[in-house]
This record gives structure tokens, sequence and C-alpha cells, in this order.
């Protein structure tokens, strides 16, 4: 009998790290997580224990394996997906890191980046990298490690510390750590660190010299799809064959492989990339062009990026302290009472407003307030602010793709895509069809693809293609008429959020 | 934590079945569409009535020795899981039903008169299809309303006096035959829908069972006829065992939720 072949995805998040298995058809067969601590030494500071990360990966991913009655010999190779821009620093003599890992929401690296600006930085930095200097990105973080952890610099200089995103931490460990493990990134993941040039994907000497960062301490920069290294513990033997930024990760999941195809992930936050193919566009709306993915020796594919920072965290918001809904899934149902806002919208702009309005003083509004509007209305107008701000993403985007590139379906995937009426309302304000794939699990399959290409277990782009099936549609059914004025209301809505925090 | 007490759960479970009924039920009814042992139930329902919680009819009349529920215990019959929690922690497990059936999935809940459709999953094969989420299915003539009148509610009762709507001509039309079909289903565990609601389309569905094994939704996997059944009319046996166990998943969620 031939042995079933699966691939194992490992999906190093944010607040978990789970192991998926897949097989031949794109199917999950297995899953397994754990969850690790967060760590708030001050305010703004955001940190994740990578020792307590890597011992869950340890028992992930033998756990999903025994989950499908498998055994490391059934797999044809391992991916990783993971929570970009966190930055880890290790010994690479010990294998311990010198301090906990700085996370991608930590805002610590406020002063140095304002620094950067005032420097006259600014340009340099986005010419080379693509991107303005932001607290988003890994490389200040790790200039904050050099300069804040006592004899770190000296140890990075003589090689003895490397530095890392998650997925350089995890393949390192998996090859054999101290015992010469790969010290290796992906590109995806290098193209959020504001140290490589997104032209040639190399570490780029100016950026570094500006930030003051060792070259020696810096991980070999790989595509996403090709061998890694094979792993010396947890599954001996098996390739690693992908790695990508979790976003782009989805990106490829959702085998969005042409120019102009676009997904979006709705989570707390929300992450709208668009395949602009072997174009790098340029931004004047404040959207991020990045790498979408490299496979093997292939040229790079370029994608936008937009994010919006609160939507699944305003039904949240909903659920714990206004306390008008006991789970998140009810506000569907409180939304269904009513049949229309009533008048009112609601925009988080709860630390400003990011791309691509750019307000960082702008603070949240409840507008359009009479005794006839109710909770039901208050449900909707939660609901619709996460349509609107896709709408915004979406029209930057069309406005900043290469000419000829325009969005005309929207692949969705997250748990908000639970929510039907929201999905309608996102159809019917961005005015293209949206639809749900199968699998809701995005990331860790596109970690799977990437890896699983690189072993040849699937031949090319056109058979994941062929695994991508529809398992839901929502077709625009608004009025047009309706549509622009609603969209007006929510604009003039936008427009009171500006200024609130007053220059101290 | 401790589990839950068994007796605790199935007594709530009378109880609503009860309130929700249209008319006061016969012992053997309640025992039927709980799945409960008529021992067990007789139990039940005698302490729930010395308590004041359940009365018995009295009155010689055709309902002599039914039982209702009494006016205390009323606020246990209202509601059952919000839908749309429903849907949420069944997304996975139907896109699995779907993927491994090659067919659609839907995942229904009672209403008082038919069948709300709350989630559905098209079938896999990139064919153009239409959300059905919203829609009404009758309880008679189709899968989730008979698997949910097999296993939710007071069977026939609740459409008798009611006129059975012929929608083609496999439609049930008498409450006899839809008596003997819900008896069927009990006894199958699942309900069939062999071109009764449409000429050349059919489903079969099976209950999703809360606390107590009283369903508070059925999922379906739909297709064409010959999809589901064989030429004698039986059901395909490699789509009951999947259904079951996405039913069997489901009823843990939902008495992990409810």
């Amino acid at each position: 009998m031939v042995k079933e072949q699966v691939v194992a995805a490992i999906d190093q998040g944010t607040t978990s790290t789970r192991c998926l298995l897949f097989n031949h058809a794109g199917r999950m067969v297995a899953v397994s997580q754990l969850e690790h601590r967060q760590h708030y030494p001050k305010p703004g500071w955001v940190e994740h224990d990578v020792m307590e990360i890597w011992r869950n990966v340890e028992k992930i991913v033998p756990a999903a394996l025994r989950e499908a009655g498998l055994t490391p010999d059934n797999l044809a190779a391992l991916g990783i997906a993971n929570q970009r821009e966190t930055t880890v620093i290790w010994n690479r003599n010990t294998g311990r890191p010198l301090a906990r890992a700085i996370t991608w929401q930590d805002t610590r690296t406020e002063p140095l980046v304002e620094e950067l600006a005032a420097a006259g930085k600014a340009d340099l930095i986005r010419d080379i990298c693509g991107m303005p200097p932001t607290t988003y990105f890994a490389g200040p973080r790790l200039r904050w490690l050099l300069d804040h952890i006592p004899g770190a610099r000296e140890a990075a200089e003589r090689g003895d510390v490397l530095f890392g995103t998650m997925e350089s931490w995890l393949i390192w460990q998996l090859t054999g750590g101290p015992a010469g493990g790969s010290h290796v990134t992906d590109v995806t993941n290098a193209s959020r660190t504001m140290l490589m040039d997104i032209r040639d994907l190399r570490w780029d000497e100016r950026l570094l010299r500006v930030l003051d960062i060792p070259r020696a301490m810096l991980p070999e920069i790989r595509p996403n799809a090709t061998v890694y290294g094979s792993c010396s513990t947890v599954v001996p033997g098996v390739p690693i064959g992908g790695a990508l930024g979790d976003q782009h990760a989805a990106l490829f999941g959702q085998t969005c492989f042409r120019p102009g195809e676009a997904k979006c992930t709705y989570g707390t936050g929300a992450f709208l990339l668009m395949n602009t193919g072997a174009r790098l566009a340029t931004s004047p709306h404040g959207l991020i062009p990045t790498i979408g993915y490299v496979v093997g020796n292939g040229p790079p594919v370029y994608a936008l990026e937009g994010s919006i920072a609160v939507t699944g965290s305003l039904v949240q918001w909903f659920r714990d302290s206004l306390e008008l809904i006991d789970t998140a899934p009810q506000i569907e149902t409180l939304a269904t009472s009513v049949s229309d806002n009533g008048g009112c919208y609601i925009v988080p702009a709860f630390s400003g407003l990011y791309a691509p309005r750019w307000h960082p003083d702008a603070r949240g509004v409840v507008v359009g307030l009479t005794s006839y509007v109710t909770k039901g209305h208050l449900a909707r107008a939660v609901l619709e602010a996460t349509g609107w701000q896709t709408r915004e993403v979406v029209d930057a985007m069309n406005a900043d793709a290469p000419p000829g590139l325009a969005l005309t379906r929207l692949k969705v995937d997250g748990g908000m895509t639970a929510n039907h009426l929201l999905m309608q309302f996102v159809a019917d304000v961005i005015d293209v069809p949206v639809e749900r794939p199968f699998v809701m699990e995005a990331v860790s399959l596109g970690a799977a693809y990437a890896a699983g290409l690189a072993v040849g277990y699937w031949a090319d782009l056109a058979v994941l293609r062929s695994n991508w099936h529809r398992a839901g549609l929502w077709e625009p059914k608004m009025d047009p008429n309706h549509r622009v004025v609603e969209h007006d209301n929510w604009n003039r809505a936008v427009e009171r959020t500006y200024d609130w925090v007053r220059p101290t | 934590m401790p589990g839950r007490i068994q007796s605790i759960e199935r007594a709530v479970a009378v109880l609503r079945l009860l309130d929700t009924a249209d008319q006061p039920l016969e012992l053997h009814e309640i025992a039927d569409t709980l799945g409960l042992a008529r021992t067990t139930t007789h139990g039940i329902v005698t302490t729930l009535r010395e308590l004041g919680l359940v009365g018995q009819i009295h009155d010689h009349g055709p309902l002599h020795g039914r039982y209702e529920v009494a006016e205390a215990a009323r606020l246990f019959g209202r509601g059952g899981p919000d839908p749309h929690e429903l849907r949420s922690l069944a997304m996975n497990w139907a896109d699995s039903l779907a993927a491994q059936t090659g067919l659609a999935v839907t995942l229904g809940v009672p209403t008082r008169s038919d069948v709300l459709v709350v989630h559905h999953v098209f079938r896999p094969d990139g064919t153009p299809q239409q959300l059905a989420v919203g829609q009404r299915r009758p309880l008679h003539a189709s899968a989730l309303g008979k698997a949910l009148l097999a296993f939710a509610s007071s069977g026939v009762r609740r459409l008798q006096g009611t006129e059975l709507t012929p929608y083609t001509k496999r439609t049930i039309r008498t409450h006899q035959e839809l008596t003997d079909a819900l008896a069927a289903v009990r006894q199958e565990g699942f309900a069939t829908e062999d071109g009764e609601l449409e000429p050349d389309r059919g489903a079969v569905a099976a209950p999703v069972q809360g606390p107590g094994g009283l369903a508070v939704a059925a999922v379906a996997a739909i297709g064409r006829r010959d999809e589901l059944f064989d030429r004698r009319g039986q059901t395909q046996p490699d789509l009951v065992e999947p259904l079951r166990h996405t039913a069997r998943a489901l009823s843990r969620e939902v008495r992990r939720l409810w």
C-alpha cells in the first residue's frame, strides 16, 4: 500500500502556534494548537518568550500527526507562516535568546523612528525598501535590542548573536540549533525589516548603516518555496520547503497568482493584499508596496498591502466594553433585528486613522444619534464600519495599482467571513463579488502550498489553483444611488474624527 | 470541571419540548422524540409533575392523560442557540462535509411553522450557485424539516389540522404518511427528501441535538436525486456516515455552548 503523504504547516501567530496537516486536495486533515503568554512589561510593550514558542512547536507537530493517525514518514514537507515583524536575537552557541522577542504590536521604537525621519532618512528608506519608516517594522526593534541588551552589539559583531524574525528562529531550531542550524529568512519576512532592497532582494548596506546593524548577524534571504534544510529534530528528515509572513501566506493560500487578484483576511484587524505581478507599485495613498512571494528561482511577484486596524476588535469592544452582546456571532442577530443603520455611523479611529487617511490625531466617533436609534442600529453601524474601511483600502488600491489592474473580485478568509450580513455589505459597498473558499485557514494553507511546491508534492501553481473551490459568494446588490449617499455619510462621519487629540 | 448532570439535561429537554408543542403530548411521543426509554421518560415527567412544572390533562376528553408544561415553567421553552452562533461553530464542519461528499450543505433551525436556512456551503464543483441563507423550507417536504419534526417537536401533531402543501408528485400528502415517515426517521437517525420539494433534487439531513437530545438544528447534504439515492431509493451508504459524523460533532459543540 502506498503511504499516505501530507504536508504540515506551522502557523506561528500572535496568540498561539498551530500545526495543520493538509492532503493533496488541499483539505485539512488535522490541527493542533497551543497558546503562549503575552508579556506586557510597560505600556506599549508586548513581548513573547520564544523558548516557550519553540517548546510549543515541539509538541504541536507530533500532536497533529497523532490526531491524523500518521507518523513523520507521512510528511512530504513542512512549511511555516508567521506573525511578521516580531524580532528575536539569540546566541548561536547556546541556542538561548538574549531577551524576549519584541512583537509587531510593540510601539517602543517610536522615538527611534521619529529620529530617522528628523535626520532626513525617510526618503532614502522609502526608495530602497518601499516603505517609509514606521514602528511596524523589525529593523528598528533590532536596533533597540542592540542598544539596550548589554553585550548584544559586541557579540553580534563577533558573529555570536543572530537576528531573525519568527520563521528564522524556528527554522534554525528545527535544523539543529547550535549544532549547525540553518540561519535563513524568506523574502517576505525580510521585506518587513526595513533593511532589504525590495528590488534586488538583498540586505542593503546603506540601510544597515542608517540603523547601525552588524551584517554578520543577519540571516540569508531565500525564496518562499525552496528547500531551506531538513529537520534534525521534532520530525527528523522532513524537508522544510516553505516560509512566508502570514499575510503573504494567505495571498498564496488563496491562490491569488494573477496580477489584480486580491484577498482580504478578516480578523481583529484586516489585511488586504493585491497581486501586482512583476511590477512594484508606488503608493501615493499610503498603502505598502511589498513582496507577494517568490517561488524557487523565479522572479519576485509584488503586491500592494492595505491594512485596517480595527475590524473584529470593534465587535469585541461592542461585546466586552458595551456588553450589548454575549458572543461575537450574536452581533449579526442583533443587526438583523433592524433593516438599516437608522442614520447611525461608528468610526473606530481608536488610535488614529492610518492608510489611506493618515490622521494620527483622530479618535473614534458615533454620529447620527437620535431617539430613534436602538442597539440594533449600533450593531449595524459596527459591521458597516468594516465594510466602509474595506472600501477605502480598495479605492486606494485601485488608484495605486499599476495601470490596467483593478479589483474585480475579492477573496476573503478569517473568522469574520462567518458573518453573512457583513460579507454582503462588503460586496455591496466595494461593488464587486466577494467569495469565500472552502479552506478558511488560508494562512496555513499558503505555507503548506509553498512547502509542497518546493518538494514536488504539488507540481505547479495550476494544480494549487485547481484546489481552490468556492464555498460561498456574495454579489453586490445595493442600489448605486443608495451606495453614493451612504458613502457620503460615512465620509462625513470620518471627517468628524479628525484632530480630536490636541497637540501637547 | 464536573460533567453536566444528565437527568437535569433531560428534564429541561422535556420542558422545552412540551413548551414548543402545539398540543399536550402523550408519554410515548416525548420518549420517541428525545430518544429516551419510556420508563425513564415516565420518571422524569412524574417528578416534574409533582414539582408543579408539568401538568397532566384529566378531563376524560380526547387529550386525557397527556402532558403539558405548567405556567410556572414556561420560560424554559424560549429560544434555542443563537442561529449565528450555530453557523459560526458549524462552518468548519459544514465545509468539510461538503468537501468530502461533493455536495452542497445547509444548516436549518426550526421556527414555529417552517425551517429557516442559517448556513449554506456551495457544492465544491465551481458551478454557479446562490446562497440560500435566509430562505425557508417546509417542515413536511424537506429533509431539514423532517429531521427537526422527528427530533425536536411533537412530530405531525404540530402540523395537524394544517394542509400539507404538495410541491411535487412525491411530496407527503397525508398526516398518516408523515407519521410513518417520521417514525422511520427516528429509527434511522436521518431524514431523506427524495424529489419531494423539487422534482429532480433531494437531500439527506441529520439532527443536531442539544442537551437532553432535543434537536436545535439539522444539517443536510443536498444534490441531485441520483447522487443521493440508489435505484431502490436507498440512501447512498458513503453519504450517511459522513453526515452522521458531522451531526454528532455539531451536537457536541452545541452542548458545550448551550
